[in-house]
């Protein structure tokens, strides 16, 4: 098990020293010119240029200026923003907060909601059944930002039940109340696909034999189903559960700014704009970090889920 | 006579119309006394499983049920869900076919043999003394190491041995072992056949029989049933149904068992293949394959009648065709 989890976080550094060089050189091959960008427009001599490449290091051959920003990475500087003239660090830092309470609501929201959904369409066929089945089928099929617009519209503009774009709340509750639409704007499309897993593994489970032992010797309805039918749609749900959750980092620079959240998706989204090169390159290399660490946290769930799996080879043993 | 444990009176079971609605069982009527082995005998699909499943309440999902299946006197299809899960934890147990399928794999052995115990409401520390006890009882060593076990750690012969285990621990009247062996290997066939029987008789226990081996009914059991397409053919002590058969299906099932005895005659297949209860035809369901049939086999569904100690469901039973 040590060996393993060595291994697993080798592999991860290996992962992240891959990613970092090629989130570092699109970075750089990407269309547009930083020094202009720093300049905003005016008109400078060649002379003004070059000094102010060779103050962020633009000036040096490429995999020097990649060198050079590993090194500093790895002891924490991952250099300064552009566009905000501070270290990119407490730059994130002051970001992620909204952040991660956005991502936490949204994953709550996907986990609970897909999961009830799909056990209650799996027990209830019929009418049930079928409208879990449509109303996943639409979820699904609903990006981000159309629910978004779609939901400020609803509940904001005509119902006013809750605030639009661009509010916040003070203190946790209302926090969490000016960051409901964000949440389930962001949850929807995963939530329902969550459902979909999790109603299909109900369903193969309860197929099963053991399930119709378990009834056969008067254990209790109730005691079945959570015992052996969503005991044994575990392993899906979970591993699903953890692609979904990657799937939030993602999405969430997409509601960040459509909802104005003040975050660290909206300073990724910012600062492509503004070709803001550090905050983008520390940015992109903490969400494959995260997605990592995520899949990392479900191979290791994995055994205590299902006993005939082994960690080391991923599959039954 | 004492009144029988369970009495299977004219069961009919059809599939519902939302799934291809077509009748499984016809007419079935069997019964089992305390203590006594009855073997349910036929070829794959003639409905011997599902016949075995009501004898829980299990039938297939929406079916519809005909007749009786009176447990102790109670009719089980009648009953609500308290007294179901009553009869189902302490009177009438079943072994089931595939110990692998049976078990849940993600649980620990000694979880599965005291769940029906805690289901029926007896403490976690007796309810693990008792498992322990009948692990001990089915020739598992060490059973207390045993029980922390999981599934996949043990060979299929030790794990049908824990099923035997949990479906004795709630002391059932009733033993309903659905192919038990079947899919074990010879010698461990022997051994989990061997366990079987030496704690049903122990115990007193009823035990229905089901298996398509006529050779093992023989070894284990005092009367045998012979199933087709849904229906009884037969049925008859096993020394007799061996010696005399009147359905030329039994017969046919008789000669095609390989035995081992020198100078045996080589098996002899029955001919066509086995037809399920909604494919049969108006008249005797055997008709079609039997060496023997007449046009009115064809015409006249035939009932399940006295001939001989038995009985017999062959218009010509009478005529001594086989002998
Ligand atoms: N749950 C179910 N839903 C639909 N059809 C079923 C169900 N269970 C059994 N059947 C049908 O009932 C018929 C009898 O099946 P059954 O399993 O009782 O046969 P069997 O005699 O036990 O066969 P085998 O020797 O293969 O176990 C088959 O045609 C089968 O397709
Ligand atoms: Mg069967």
């Amino acid at each position: 098990m040590a060996r393993y989890l060595l291994g697993r976080l080798l592999g991860l550094a290996a992962v992240l020293l891959v990613t970092s060089f090629l989130v570092f050189s699109a970075v750089h091959l990407a269309p547009g010119d930083p020094v202009s960008f720093l300049l905003k427009g005016h008109p400078a001599t060649p002379e003004a240029r070059a000094a102010i490449a060779a103050q962020y290091h633009l000036d040096r051959p490429f995999l020097v200026q990649y060198l050079t920003w590993l090194g500093n990475v790895l002891h924490g500087d991952f250099g300064r923003s552009v566009q905000f003239r501070q270290d990119v660090g407490p730059l994130i830092g002051s970001r992620l907060p909204g952040t991660a309470l956005l991502i936490g609501y949204a994953a709550v929201l996907v986990c609970v909601g897909g999961v009830l959904t799909g056990v209650l369409a799996a027990l209830r066929p019929g009418l049930v059944d079928r409208a879990v089945l449509i109303g996943t089928g639409v979820a699904t099929a609903t990006p981000p930002f159309v629910s978004a617009i779609a939901l400020v519209s609803l509940f904001a503009v005509q119902l006013g039940w809750f605030p639009g774009p661009g509010s916040t709340g003070t203190g946790l509750g209302g926090r969490l109340y000016h960051l409901t639409l964000p949440a389930v704007a962001l949850a929807v499309t995963l939530a329902g696909l969550l459902a979909r897993v999790t109603r299909s593994a109900m369903l193969e489970q309860l197929a099963r034999e053991h399930v119709e032992v378990a009834r056969s010797r008067g254990v209790p309805e109730r005691t079945v189903i959570r015992r052996h039918v969503l005991r044994g749609a575990l392993g899906p749900i979970v591993t699903v559960g953890g692609t979904t959750l990657a799937g939030l980092l993602v999405s969430t620079s997409i509601v960040e700014s459509a909802f104005n959240v003040t975050g660290v998706g909206q300073l990724l989204v910012q600062s492509v704009t503004a070709k803001d090169f550090p905050v983008v390159q520390a940015v992109t290399l903490l969400t494959v970090l995260g997605f990592v660490l995520v899949n990392l946290a479900v191979d290791l769930l994995g055994p205590l889920i299902d006993p005939r799996v082994s960690p080391a080879t991923g599959g039954a043993a | 006579m004492t009144p029988a444990l369970l009495e299977i009176d004219g069961l009919s079971v059809r599939l519902p119309a939302a799934r291809a609605a077509r009748p499984i069982l016809d007419g079935v009527s069997l019964s089992v006394a305390a203590g006594e082995t009855v073997g349910l005998v036929g070829e794959s699909g003639s409905g011997k499983s599902v016949a075995c499943r009501s004898v829980l309440g299990l039938l297939p999902q929406g079916a519809g049920a005909e007749g009786q299946v009176r447990v102790g006197g109670r009719d089980v299809l009648t009953l609500d869900r308290t007294a179901l899960r009553e009869l189902r934890s302490r009177k009438v147990a079943m072994v089931f076919q595939d110990p692998r399928a049976a078990v849940d794999p993600l649980h620990r052995i000694g979880d599965f043999l005291t769940e029906g115990l805690r289901a029926a409401g007896v403490p976690a520390d007796r309810a693990t003394a008792r498992a322990a006890e009948l692990l001990d009882a089915v020739g598992i060593e060490d059973p207390r190491a045993a029980m922390r076990r999981r599934p996949h750690e043990f060979s299929g012969g030790m794990l049908q041995r824990v099923v035997i285990a949990a479906a004795l621990a709630g002391e059932p009247d009733l033993l309903i072992a659905d192919e038990p062996t079947t899919a074990l290997d010879v010698t461990t066939q022997a051994e989990v056949i061997a366990v079987l029987t030496r704690l049903q008789a122990e115990r007193g226990t009823g035990l229905l029989f089901v298996t398509h081996d006529l050779e093992l009914a023989a070894a284990v059991c005092d009367r045998i049933h012979v199933m087709y397409a849904g229906r009884i053919v037969e049925t008859r002590a096993t020394d007799e149904l061996f010696a005399r058969p009147r359905h030329p299906y039994t017969a046919g099932l008789l000669a095609c068992t390989p035995r081992i005895d020198p100078g045996a005659p080589p098996p002899r297949p029955v001919p066509g293949r086995p037809l399920s209860l909604a494919e049969a035809p108006a008249g005797c369901a055997f008709a079609a394959r039997c060496a023997f049939a007449e046009p009115r086999c064809s015409a006249e569904t035939p009932a399940l009648r006295p001939h001989g100690d038995g009985l017999a469901a062959c218009l010509r039973a009478d005529e001594g065709i086989l002998a």
